[in-house]
């Protein structure tokens, strides 16, 4: 026995402590080694990649780190900077405010920040709808806009009003969420008042016309269905807004509240593109949906007008529209018509989106299955019911890139819009700073401030998106 | 500064039925506001500044035009334009008068269906080229990279210069003036050519002005003016007689500063009949007779708009060359006012 043990030369009674990968199976070494330097063609790709990389920063960054911040001119910049050469940022000290509010009048600063606030408080409900998450966007949107207006506007009593208002919106939308599309749907009609000021009865009666839509419309949809619910209700609102709006406009005048009148020629930069971009974004939608329906449709002159006007709206550059806004429509109209420029070319975004949004929700339209028309067919529902509560939850689901995509898209063309002598931000403000003597010649900071600003926007537009479809996510694919 | 001109003719074939409203003049004093044609930002000539106040060469002449019909330099609305909109924007009535340095050529005047009242500066092509090309002249180019903005005149008028002198270029087509003058300092071209003024403007402007010097030759006539619709001669006429008033207040001595003065103490019979205190000049045009008087109180006499705007004073440094008037050597000429 004692032999055979002898012969049993080791036996470990317990467990060797665990020792490390290899040097290079674990750690950065081998994230380097199986990201970077897997193979002769990624190790000399990932090579020359750092040697570009290398050699921008070695470039740029003396140019940032010797940014100039307080100078009148780009002259003193120059000689502040000496001669290595720095960015000149302050052109955008000197002019941010035309970059974000163009010429809108600085005393009244308070009321495109407050409509921009209350664009968030407006868009809580339907981006978060009845989530916790909506009262905490408008938690911070509304100490956001109480900063800046402290830092911009001097009149307390102005920050005192809006603190309360923002406080009273965010107690709101805590108590009761759902509630909040009230604001939703106000909203347009607040922001028009804020941003151009005048009476307050005018947007208030405007508003009236479409109580008179609904109105009209509960009362005969009952009996005769949805379209004419609706055709008539339209009529209805038009002829009030034709008719009768002028007579109360007309006899309230000026009364009490009034706020002093802007003239759109004033609006510019920012400002702008958000008044452009946020319409159009917000009225293309519905009218992109009921176009993509209308392509669907087997109504012949339905489908024939929704085909046509699609191609030809998406067959036609934008800058097309554009001067088409600025240039022919004025031929159309009576002579010495004023009408809007802002609100011509608002009109043609519009439906410029309008078209693109009706292909990508048609997109998502053709990937329901056929199984679903049907279904909701069984169930006994109407088209409308159907759309509202089978197709269209799908459809606008599965469009969800899509429709951001385009959104993004048109966020970034009301930069376009300089080309028919409007201040967007990139290119009408900048050409106008550096028509000042100060300025000429700065090339690249105007540039770099705007697009960091479209790009938060912009990222910010596609990380919702991302949330969204995470959120509405029910398959399991 | 002279881009395409084919919107323009669209529109003026558009408009040859007739559109807009002949009687300019009654408009405005209706509409209590001048909607002046501008530029949408050119250095010196036109553009607003950090307060959305416009000022500039051009800008001094609407307000002289709104302060001779309404009594108010400050009662213009300016409507920035496009080189493609502008002429449109003029046509279709959408502004009254267009002040943005746009060249009188013969298819603006009878085709578009414009009229060029006056000419309120004389400029001309030239060229930019750094020092240490060892350049003197312009017929010295030959082989030369030159910066030029894609669809204007001034495309144009290269092309004949150095055909005509049977030399050779390499265009190098920018968008604007900033990116020209970048394209030009990074050195992608030899020569900068756009107008004259323009090159002045821009030469002020960079980090070493004394390396670049701005040919002898100038191988355009680009005469700029304001511009009105076709057919509607008493509002040209209005036009025209505020900007011969700046120049004969130049002529006469008449300034900003000394205008209630000479009202009050000249015995010159022209001078008393610009400021409206002989003779009915005012109203044979449908204004009041203190037109001129608020014309050149507005924003000074033409010589004081020049050197407040783009003079040698000013950082653009412009001399007034053939501007000065004829009495000086130049081409600025009033007619008599009787």
């Amino acid at each position: 026995m004692s032999e055979t043990d002898a012969q049993t030369a080791f036996i470990r009674s317990e467990m060797l402590a665990p020792q490390l990968p290899p040097v290079t199976e674990r750690g950065v070494i081998k994230w380097l080694r199986e990201n970077l330097f897997a193979g002769w063609l990624n190790s000399l790709l990932t090579l020359v990649s750092l040697f570009v990389v290398v050699s921008i920063i070695v470039t740029a960054l003396p140019w940032w780190l010797n940014g100039v911040w307080n100078a009148g001119s780009l002259g003193e910049c120059r000689t502040i900077a000496g001669p290595e050469g720095g960015a000149c940022w302050a052109v955008i000290k000197a002019r941010w405010h035309q970059y974000i509010f163009g010429f809108y009048p600085q005393d009244a600063y308070w009321r495109p920040i407050l409509a921009f606030g209350m664009m968030f408080v407006a868009l809580a409900p339907v981006l978060y709808y009845g989530l916790r998450a909506g009262a905490k966007l408008i938690g911070v949107v509304a100490v956001l806009t109480v900063l800046s207006l402290a830092a911009l506007d001097h009149n307390i009593a102005h920050v005192g009003a809006i603190a309360v208002l923002m406080a009273g919106l965010f107690a709101f939308s805590v108590i009761a969420p759902k509630r909040l599309v009230y604001v939703t749907i106000l909203y347009p009609f607040i922001a028009f008042w804020l941003l151009w000021g005048g009476s307050i009865w005018k947007p208030v009666a405007t508003l009236l016309g479409f109580g008179v839509m609904v109105l009209v419309y509960r009362l005969i949809q009952p009996r005769l269905g949805v379209i004419m619910g609706t055709a008539v209700g339209f009529v209805a609102a038009c002829l009030y807004w034709l008719f009768v709006q002028g007579a109360i406009t007309g006899a309230l005048g000026d009364a009490w509240p009034t706020l002093t009148a802007v003239n759109s020629d004033q609006f510019g930069g920012f400002l702008l593109a958000f008044v452009i971009g946020v319409t159009a974004i917000t009225c293309s939608l519905p009218i992109g949906i009921l176009l993509a329906l209308g392509r669907r449709s087997d109504m012949v002159l339905i489908k024939t007008l929704s085909v046509g006007f699609i191609e030809f709206i998406r067959g036609v550059p934008l800058i097309t529209m554009l001067f088409t806004a600025s240039l022919l429509l004025q031929y159309f109209l009576p002579p010495q018509t004023n009408f809007d420029l802002i609100l011509r070319v608002v009109i043609l975004v519009t439906l410029f989106a309008a078209a693109y949004i009706a292909e990508v929700i048609r997109g998502g339209l053709a990937a329901l299955p056929r199984g679903q028309y049907e279904a909701a067919d069984a169930l006994g529902l109407d088209y409308w019911q159907a759309q509202r509560l089978i197709i269209m939850p799908q459809a606008l689901k599965i469009s969800i890139p899509g429709i951001v995509s385009t959104f993004i898209g048109l966020f970034k063309d009301t930069t376009l819009v300089s080309f028919v002598g409007l201040l967007d931000p990139l290119r009408g403000v900048t050409q106008i700073v550096r028509a000042d003597i100060n300025w000429k010649g700065i090339y690249w900071e105007p540039y770099i401030f705007v697009g960091v600003i479209f790009f938060l926007i912009c990222f910010g537009m596609s990380r919702y998106s991302m949330y969204l479809e995470r959120k509405l996510k029910t398959d399991h694919r | 500064m002279k881009k395409s001109v084919f919107l323009g003719a669209v529109a003026a074939a558009a408009l040859s039925a007739g559109v807009a409203s002949a009687a300019t003049l009654d408009d405005v004093k209706a509409r209590g506001e001048l909607l002046c044609g501008s530029n949408t930002g050119l250095t010196g000539f036109g553009a607003p500044d950090a307060n959305g106040n416009w000022v500039g060469f051009d800008v001094s002449l609407c307000r002289a035009v709104a302060a001779a019909v309404l009594g108010d330099p400050a009662k213009v609305k300016f409507v920035p334009t496009t080189g493609e909109t502008r002429f449109t924007a003029l046509a279709s009535g959408e502004v009254d008068l267009l002040v943005r340095n746009s060249t009188w050529t013969y298819s603006r005047d009878t085709d578009l269906k414009f009229d060029f009242v006056a000419v309120n500066y004389y400029d001309g092509q030239g060229f930019m080229v750094k020092k240490d090309l060892g350049v003197s002249s312009a017929k010295e180019l030959d082989g030369a990279t030159v910066c030029i903005q894609t669809g204007t005149t001034t495309e144009l008028n290269l092309a004949d210069f150095f055909k005509f002198n049977n030399i050779s270029y390499t265009p190098v087509t920018v968008q604007d003036d900033s990116e020209a003058q970048r394209q030009y300092l990074a050195g992608a071209c030899d020569a900068y050519t756009t107008d004259a003024s323009g090159l002045a403007a821009s030469r002020a402007t960079m980090a070493d002005p004394e390396n670049h010097i701005i040919l002898p030759e100038i191988i355009s006539k680009e005469p700029l003016g304001p511009a009105v619709r076709h057919g509607d001669n008493q509002w040209g006429d209005v036009v025209r007689w505020t900007f011969y008033a700046l120049l004969i207040a130049e002529e006469k001595g008449i300034t900003k500063a000394n205008i209630e003065e000479v009202a009050a103490s000249s015995t010159d019979p022209e001078v008393r009949r610009l400021l409206g205190l002989e003779g009915d000049a005012g109203v044979m045009m449908g204004l009041d007779n203190n037109w001129a008087k608020n014309a050149i109180a507005a924003n000074g006499n033409y010589g004081e708009i020049f050197e407040a705007n783009i003079g040698t004073a000013t950082p653009i440094g412009l001399a007034r060359g053939l501007n000065a008037l004829w009495t000086q050597g130049g081409l600025q000429y009033a007619p008599p006012l009787r």
